[in-house]
């Protein structure tokens, strides 16, 4: 895989890209991927990268879109699915964790969430958390799936994924927190024993 | 008093707090309720921990062979048209 130095020279590889040079663009397209994000900071300045970095994703997105249809499954990243998945009510935490509208306190903790360990022993950045993490990820409905992975794992800004996704800000963080909770509730059950 | 997010509320708006994109009112609302609730303090921390630590799963390390051979026959097709 060509690395960042590899595709440093900056003026360069736009004008060859623009020029409609293949190799210049497969070796953007090598570049992409866990590497894209730092590669794209070497050759364009910062107000350029999203834009190209954008403009490659949309491909991919509609390449996949594509795959979908072909293979008569649902179509994860169709923005009417996102936003019918975002639409659908689901609470970030069992209900039974908050007492009843008949209970001197409604709304409020039956008990306290207990504090996760930070100590030198934590099982907390364990390759076992990591797993956990990830296979929580892998279960999570598409919509889910997509946005946690590009905002916490890819490490996107919100824009960035509303922009690929075509999504609107509240959707997409409706999609996040339903995401984050149940990743958060995975690491509960994993660290606190006790929990409820 | 009947304005204050309860715990169960807190939870539902805890992305929109760290993506800072509670109104103004909401936010005081919401961080008077974390200045005396001890439970939802430990909430709000463990979201903050939880993306810490996905931001330690490994990423996707390449495309697959299929679609880096699709998306560069489609920029072929783009120097053609």
């Amino acid at each position: 895989m060509l690395g960042p130095e590899t595709l440093s020279g900056e003026t360069a590889l736009l004008a060859a890209l623009r020029g409609g040079d293949e190799d210049a663009f497969s070796a953007l397209v090598d570049a992409y991927g866990a590497a894209m994000h730092r590669v794209a900071l070497t050759f364009v300045r910062s107000s350029a990268v999203s834009a190209l970095k954008t403009w490659l994703l949309r491909i991919v997105a509609n390449i996949a879109r594509t795959h979908a249809v072909r293979e008569a499954r649902s179509v994860p990243f169709s923005s009417l699915e996102l936003a019918r998945e975002a639409a659908e009510h689901e609470p970030a935490l069992s209900t039974d964790r908050f007492q009843g509208a008949d209970a001197q306190h409604p709304g409020r903790w039956v008990s306290f969430p207990m504090p996760w360990s930070a100590g030198p022993d934590s099982a907390l950045l364990s390759a076992e958390i990591r797993t956990l993490i990830a296979d929580t990820i892998a279960g999570l409905p598409d919509g889910q799936r997509i946005v946690i992975s590009l905002r916490d794992v890819e490490g996107w800004d919100s824009a960035e994924v509303c922009s690929v996704l075509e999504l609107s800000e509240t959707n997409q963080r409706v999609l996040l927190h339903r995401a984050r909770s149940k990743v958060r509730a995975a690491l509960e059950r994993y660290l606190t024993t006790e929990s409820p | 008093m009947n304005n204050e997010f309860k715990c169960q509320e807190m939870i539902e708006v805890v992305t929109n707090y760290l993506d800072d994109a509670l109104q103004p009112d909401e936010r005081e609302r919401f961080e008077r309720h974390l200045s005396y609730c001890a439970g939802c303090t430990t909430y709000v921390e463990q979201m903050r921990e939880t993306i810490r630590q996905t931001g330690t799963v490994p990423r996707e390390e390449s495309l697959p062979p299929a679609l880096r051979e699709e998306l560069v026959a489609r920029f072929r097709s783009w120097k053609r048209g």
